[in-house]
């Protein structure tokens, strides 16, 4: 039997972040708004700095679970992937199998990962059920990347948002879930990182230093930092051949294939690899402008919008592409 | 590769909401008021998709003026 995407639920934290939330904090920025608008962002949602990932996560799930006839005990296996987790050990996903009632004869296990957060884990769970003849997985996407930003990081705080995805991936007859490329470039892993509070470097009073970069924008190494153009020139650059490589190992044209989702990392990146590939509109997906760049979840978020809108229909070819944190990259392409 | 004033004026349109003449070829961007990373982007992705030239940070850092960056480009055509 071979997996397949059966459901996707979303779920947001209650704190919504408007535009003009945002200019009411970063005032000096009303200038710029045109020039800011083009990352592709209206509102966004916030998480409480109190409120865990693995809260959201769990009312995804909860909800999920209300939303279609699966029953608990039919789930095999847990993934819970994130960048944020409730202890340094016992791993997140054991105590979300309990909170979630499900069965003890299941596998849960945490995967750190950011951007390619959900090829990654979705890579993992084809192989569980491939090998293991798993019938239902709970693949858990999480984000609550802006408690890492520092308070003066305007970037930041107008690019992301914090979402939660719940997506449920079942077996059958047909292939749903094609083969996968990745890429990894340790090299570059100070392009999007947070320094200090590892166990790298622990947090001293430097940490702390605000440092005010060439366009204005600040953070320290205790917070969150993006090397913007860095990353920008990465995407640019690897995106394509990723693209070239999914198509190659899937035996599919360009043509072929019905929607491209790539994470939903910035309009402005989006767009431009949109002209540099020569995808149409209409099979390209940009969904971000109310909640921002979600991270692990935004791959998930952007599938469902055609889940949602019955765009898309049986035996259609998604190619998603991911790209980000590490630098990691990686795609398939998805049969619905 | 076309003039120094047609590529100035060319950045001036993919940078839109710049009014009309406020790019000169001499003027150092960073002096722009909207002058952001967004528009840093904006000029990569302009000089990427034009030329097929790859312009950095450091590159960007390294100008001061659209005629720096002109020569820059023109120099790895």
């Amino acid at each position: 039997m071979k997996p397949y995407i059966k459901h996707i639920t979303e779920y947001y934290p209650e704190k919504k972040f408007s535009n003009n939330d945002f200019f009411i904090k970063f005032p000096e920025l009303k200038s710029k708004e045109e020039t800011l608008l083009k990352v592709g962002v209206l509102s966004r949602y916030i998480v409480d700095i109190n409120v865990p990932a693995s809260d959201l996560v769990f009312n995804a799930a909860e909800k999920l679970f209300n939303e279609t006839n699966i029953n608990r005990n039919d789930i095999d296996f847990l993934v819970f992937c994130s960048t944020e987790f409730d202890h340094y050990t016992p791993t997140t996903s054991s105590i979300l199998q309990n909170r979630l009632k499900l069965s003890n004869s299941i596998g849960a296990i945490d995967v750190v990962s950011s951007c390619t957060g959900f090829v990654h884990s979705l890579s993992l769970v084809k192989g569980l059920i491939e090998a293991n003849e798993f019938k239902n997985i709970l693949l858990l996407c999480v984000s609550t990347l802006t408690k890492t930003f520092h308070k003066k990081d305007a970037n930041s705080h107008f690019l992301f948002g914090d979402a939660a995805t719940a997506i449920l991936i079942s077996n059958r007859v047909e292939d749903g879930i094609g083969k996968f490329v990745f890429g990894t470039d340790g090299g570059r892993s100070d392009y999007i990182i947070v320094r200090d509070g590892g166990g790298r470097n622990k947090l001293t009073e430097q940490s702390f230093l605000e440092e005010e970069n060439e366009y204005g924008n600040t953070t320290c190494n205790a917070n969150f930092f993006m090397n913007g153009t860095g990353v920008f020139l990465f995407g640019l650059k690897t995106v394509p051949k990723l693209i070239d490589e999914i198509l190659f190992k899937n035996n599919t044209t360009f043509e072929e294939v019905d929607y491209f989702v790539f994470h939903q990392a910035n309009k402005f990146l989006l767009k431009t690899l949109q002209k540099k590939l020569g995808i149409p509109d209409e099979k390209f997906v940009i969904h971000m402008e109310n909640t921002g760049n979600t991270v692990a979840a935004t791959i998930p978020i952007a599938f469902n919008s055609l889940m949602k809108n019955d765009k898309i229909k049986k035996g259609d070819k998604i190619l998603i592409a991911a790209f980000g944190t590490g630098l990691t990259w990686g795609g398939t392409i998805i049969k619905y | 590769m076309v003039t120094l004033d047609e590529f100035t004026k060319n950045i001036e349109i993919e940078l839109d909401d710049l009014e009309s003449g406020t790019l000169t070829s001499d003027i150092n961007y960073r002096d722009l008021e909207q002058w952001s990373s967004m528009y840093a982007l904006i000029i990569i992705a302009y000089v990427d998709s034009e030329y097929n030239v790859t312009l950095t940070g450091d590159d960007l850092r390294s100008c001061n003026t659209v005629r720096d960056l002109y020569l820059l480009i023109k120099s790895r055509v």
